[in-house]
């Protein structure tokens, strides 16, 4: 391989992003070494097990993200505004769209939700920490080098092309050569062992380390859709390590699982794709979900509707997401009684999602609305979710989906549950939450500016693709003629879309205007809230969370102790806490080498990063740090501090 | 609140009237044969419910924002209302007479699709082989002996069947036009009735991404009388030269081609539905040494561009 193999020199925008990124890094290395942040940086965060810093992590790395995969879809819908258009080449824009696809699921959506899971979930159960720190900050940096990995693509060899499905045997070597596809079997792969890890960590942290009364059908609703997810990401991510690892075999070592040489099945690779791919739609979704019922039931003052009817429809969703995974592909010709089987399976899942649409707008029924931030985020989510939900169930109809398919109408209809559901979510839960993660809210005006600029772009750019599938233009073409007649929404498409990029910088913007201005709070309870995350005693919760772990009589459980309004003189006992360790940063590192050893096939390489793991692995199971006490003067102190202010 | 919920059915109407109105210029929606018709009709059909939906929740919401919006002189506030059984019945058991109301036309028009259209069903399909390679689109009419590169001609009111294959990606077969897409996969094959009602010329492509040129990959279909077709068979049939192999594995290279005819078909030597790696083996043969032994990771498809066909 030579150089300008390696680092890809040809492309002007591709060089122009390189240099960028460079500069970047050193200026971030310069401000911390100027700073003298580097002991900071690797004591206070690279090496924390502490749930609330691995969550804000998680979340500065998803906006990182959603920068990068929103640049993505701004030079795709540039390139597509008029036809013809030579602004990417179709090398350049099948690079785009698969890097689009996957960063935005696997690298944007799911850290996001994960950052908000791991910030809220411990709290909101009355937890000190998850049941596995030391895990869970091994899945956080297996996560953040493997997404690593997948971004360094498109400087250092070249990113993938063959979509995020990466179908085979378009996948495979021959149609594919180069390092790009390997980037993404083993970003993914190594990425995949952190959500996994997390999956099981909080299954066994929300069954095992609620606080004291807090029965299952007395948890808040993201406590419950969180669980329910982890099932999902548990039994789901398998599936994709397996398929990863076997299309691996067939890149790097010649198998034949899905090639077109030897016997290999092409199809057994959509289906094993989806069959993982569709549950990790409902893994995205459901704790969006869930936090939609917290931030609706708080600010309409209200219990939430229907409590145990959202429990079980939520079960029914996750079990169902399962036996529906053959409608990414009507067309392959499974024969009518497949394809009406899964028509509707699919179509089913329409009726619990409904009864969830209900019950959210009859929690709001009879109560006191108000219109704050992450509240107009769960409007906006109701409003265009029914869009992408009903459009859903058409989609589901197998015989119409064979005109739908592959085209715009399908782009559509997932990016109206993704952005209005996921997204929409995450931005909910981002500034309901903020002030427990900083102590302080973010600005409320800049908020709703935000807000507005972001859906109506929102709407502007994807409410036309739906008319575009209905006339035939097939997804990921990189161009299109003016006599294709589709030249009008197309242009009205893009115009949305940068204005859904001016919202992205107005809520960047508000992070920094906040971080400026905001007011401080002084309680931990910034909105009035209803459970118990918001029942600590400063507004950012000290690292143990609660000095004494609180008692639940009942749903909603810090509302009612509210109503209550009962002082008591509490006790402190010395609290059990687990070390920081920098291992799972280390380990995670090797894993980096060693899967970009195996992208450029440099055995040597790949080798030595899997020993470097491997004696990491070795290293922890000799660790006998069993943690260490906070002592009583130490909470006294901490805790007094707070009751002054 | 009347007012409200008046102007609001009134505008709803005028989107719909506006949106069927519309709607009747889309492909999809302007069917030209009676599969394409099917479809229409079930999508047709499903809109009607889901703007139904779309109109009870925004009522609701609405209603629901502007009555109990946190205000001055605010009414009714019930803090432990907190379900009721009539209501959630009722929002279960409706979305499921909804499903069944669509389910039923979706598994007759699935299975009716597996057939020949039922008006023609006494006519006997015409058969034509589709082949897939990387990017272009070849048609073999076994019985007639006539091959095509990246143009199809079929007679109207007589179904054809599709017998779809291909030679390396995994790539759609979609005339929006006439019906719905169905995947063309090497090693394998999938069948496909469309019929056209008229005469005229639509557009055919591939719809399933298959990397570089995909956009590119597509062909007009020209729909002819029947006598019209009989007449372009004989003039192809004559006309026409003869496909040498050699031709063939030129058009098995990745890359674009030009409208082709020829009198004979690739069947004869190549069935791609039953050998999956007869692309991959000319590629091999074709691609010179040099070449072939050193890895191109980014900038593969220069190499193609040359050897290919254009």
């Amino acid at each position: 391989m030579k150089w300008d193999q390696f680092f890809i020199t040809d492309e002007p925008l591709i060089v122009g992003a390189g240099i960028s990124i460079l500069l970047t890094g050193l200026g971030i290395i310069f401000v911390l070494t100027y700073l003298k942040k580097w002991k900071w940086l690797w004591n206070e965060w690279l090496t924390t097990v502490d749930h609330k810093k691995i969550g804000i992590m998680y979340i500065l790395f998803a906006i990182l993200m959603l920068f990068r995969g929103g640049v993505d879809a701004l030079m795709m819908r540039t390139q597509l505004a008029v036809p013809n258009a030579h602004f990417l080449d179709a090398q350049h824009y099948n690079e785009i769209f698969t890097t689009h696809g996957t960063i935005m699921i696997l690298f944007m959506a799911m850290p996001f939700l994960i950052g908000l899971i791991n910030v809220v979930i411990p709290l909101q159960i009355g937890a000190r920490d998850v049941a596995y720190p030391y895990l869970n900050a091994v899945s956080f940096w297996t996560f953040f080098f493997g997404a690593c990995l997948f971004n360094i693509s498109f400087v250092i060899g070249g990113s993938p092309s063959a979509g995020w499905t990466s179908y085979m045997p378009l996948a495979g070597n021959e149609l594919s050569p180069g390092p790009g596809q390997n980037y993404y079997l083993l970003g993914l792969q190594i990425s995949g062992i952190g959500t996994l890890l997390t999956g099981i960590n909080f299954l066994v942290t929300i069954l095992k380390m609620r606080a004291k009364g807090m029965t299952l059908l007395r948890m808040p609703m993201f406590t419950w859709s969180t669980l329910i997810t982890c099932v999902i990401i548990i039994f789901a991510f398998p599936i994709l390590t397996v398929a990863l690892a076997l299309m691996t075999f067939d890149r790097l070592f010649g198998s034949h699982f899905f090639t077109l040489a030897s016997g290999g099945m092409d199809m057994l690779w959509a289906n094993l794709f989806w069959l993982w791919g569709h549950p990790e739609v409902y893994i995205v979704i459901l704790p969006a979900f869930g936090m939609f019922s917290e931030i609706i039931s708080t600010f309409s003052r209200k219990t939430l509707f229907g409590y145990k009817a959202m429990v079980y429809s939520m079960l029914v969703i996750a079990g169902l997401s399962f036996v529906v995974w053959v409608h990414h592909f009507f067309t392959m010709g499974s024969g009518a009684a497949v394809n009406s089987f899964f028509s509707i399976t699919t179509m089913a899942i329409g009726i619990p999602t409904g009864v969830k649409i209900f019950n959210w707008l009859f929690t709001m029924y009879k109560g006191k609305i108000s219109v704050t931030t992450p509240m107009l985020w769960s409007l906006g989510f109701i409003v265009n979710f029914v869009i992408g939900g009903v459009t859903g169930v058409m989609l589901a109809m197998g015989a119409a989906d064979y005109q739908y398919h592959n085209t715009y109408f399908l782009i559509s209809h997932f990016h109206y549950v993704l952005i209005a559901g996921t997204v929409f979510g995450c931005f909910a839960g981002l500034h309901f939450w903020y002030p427990k993660m900083v102590g302080y809210k973010l600005n409320e005006r800049i908020g709703k500016w935000c807000f507005w600029i972001f859906t109506i772009g929102f709407n502007i750019c994807f409410f036309p693709m739906y008319i575009l599938g209905l006339d035939g233009m097939p997804r990921r073409i990189y161009t299109y003629n003016a006599s294709d007649g589709w030249t009008e929404l197309n242009i009205v498409a893009t115009i949305g879309a940068f204005m859904m990029g001016i919202g992205f910088i107005l809520l960047v913007y508000n992070v920094y205007y906040s971080f400026r201005y905001a007011k401080r709070e002084q309680t931990g309870d910034a909105w009035d809230g209803r459970t118990l995350e918001w029942s600590t005693t400063s507004a950012i919760p000290p690292h143990y969370n609660f000095a004494k772990i609180p008692e639940v009589t009942g749903l909603d459980g810090f509302w009612r102790s509210k109503q209550e309004k009962e002082t008591e003189n509490v006790e402190y006992k010395p609290i059990h806490m687990p070390s920081y360790s920098g291992r799972p940063f280390v380990m995670s590192a090797f894993l980096f080498i060693s899967g970009f050893g195996l992208v450029f096939e440099w055995w040597a390489i790949a080798i030595l990063g899997a020993i470097g793991t491997l004696i990491c692995m070795v290293l922890r199971s000799f660790d006998y740090d069993d943690g260490y006490y906070v002592n009583v003067e130490e909470i006294q102190k901490t805790e007094s501090v707070y009751k002054e202010v | 609140m009347l007012k409200h919920s008046r102007m609001l059915i009134t505008m709803g109407f005028i989107l719909f009237t506006f949106l069927i109105g519309g709607c009747s210029q889309l492909t999809v929606l302007d069917p030209q044969g009676p599969v394409a018709e099917q479809q229409k009709d079930l999508i047709l059909w499903s809109i009607v419910f889901m703007l139904l939906i779309i109109a009870v929740v925004y009522i609701l919401f609405i209603w629901i924002l502007l009555k109990y919006r946190n205000r001055e002189g605010h009414k009714g506030y019930a803090s432990h209302h907190e379900g009721s059984k009539w209501l959630e019945i009722v929002w279960t058991f409706i979305p499921i007479l909804i499903v069944i109301a669509l389910a039923v036309p979706t598994v007759k028009t699935i299975y009716s699709l597996e057939k020949p259209p039922t008006e023609t069903a006494h006519k006997k399909p015409l058969v034509i082989h589709v082949t897939s390679v990387n990017w272009k689109w070849i048609f073999s009419y076994p019985e007639q002996h006539i091959e095509t590169v990246n143009y199809l001609t079929m007679p109207e009111d007589r179904p054809v069947l599709f017998k779809l294959t291909s030679a390396d990606a995994m790539s759609s077969f979609w005339i929006p036009s006439l019906g719905g897409q169905k995947y063309a996969m090497a090693g394998m094959q999938t069948e496909l009735y469309l019929q056209a009602d008229h005469i005229g010329v639509f557009e055919g492509r591939n719809s399933n991404f298959t990397g570089k040129d995909f956009a590119q990959q597509k062909f007009k279909t020209e729909v002819l009388t029947e006598v019209g077709f009989q007449q372009w068979v004989k003039k192809t049939q004559i006309k026409a030269p003869k496909l040498t192999k050699a031709q063939y594995d030129q058009l098995m290279q990745e890359g674009l081609a030009k409208v082709m005819s020829f009198s004979s078909t690739h069947l004869d030597w190549v069935d791609h539905a039953k050998d999956s790696e007869y692309a991959l083996k000319v590629r091999n043969k074709l691609e010179k040494p040099s070449i072939s032994s050193e890895k191109k990771p980014h900038k593969e498809h220069h190499m193609h561009e040359k050897g290919g066909m254009e």
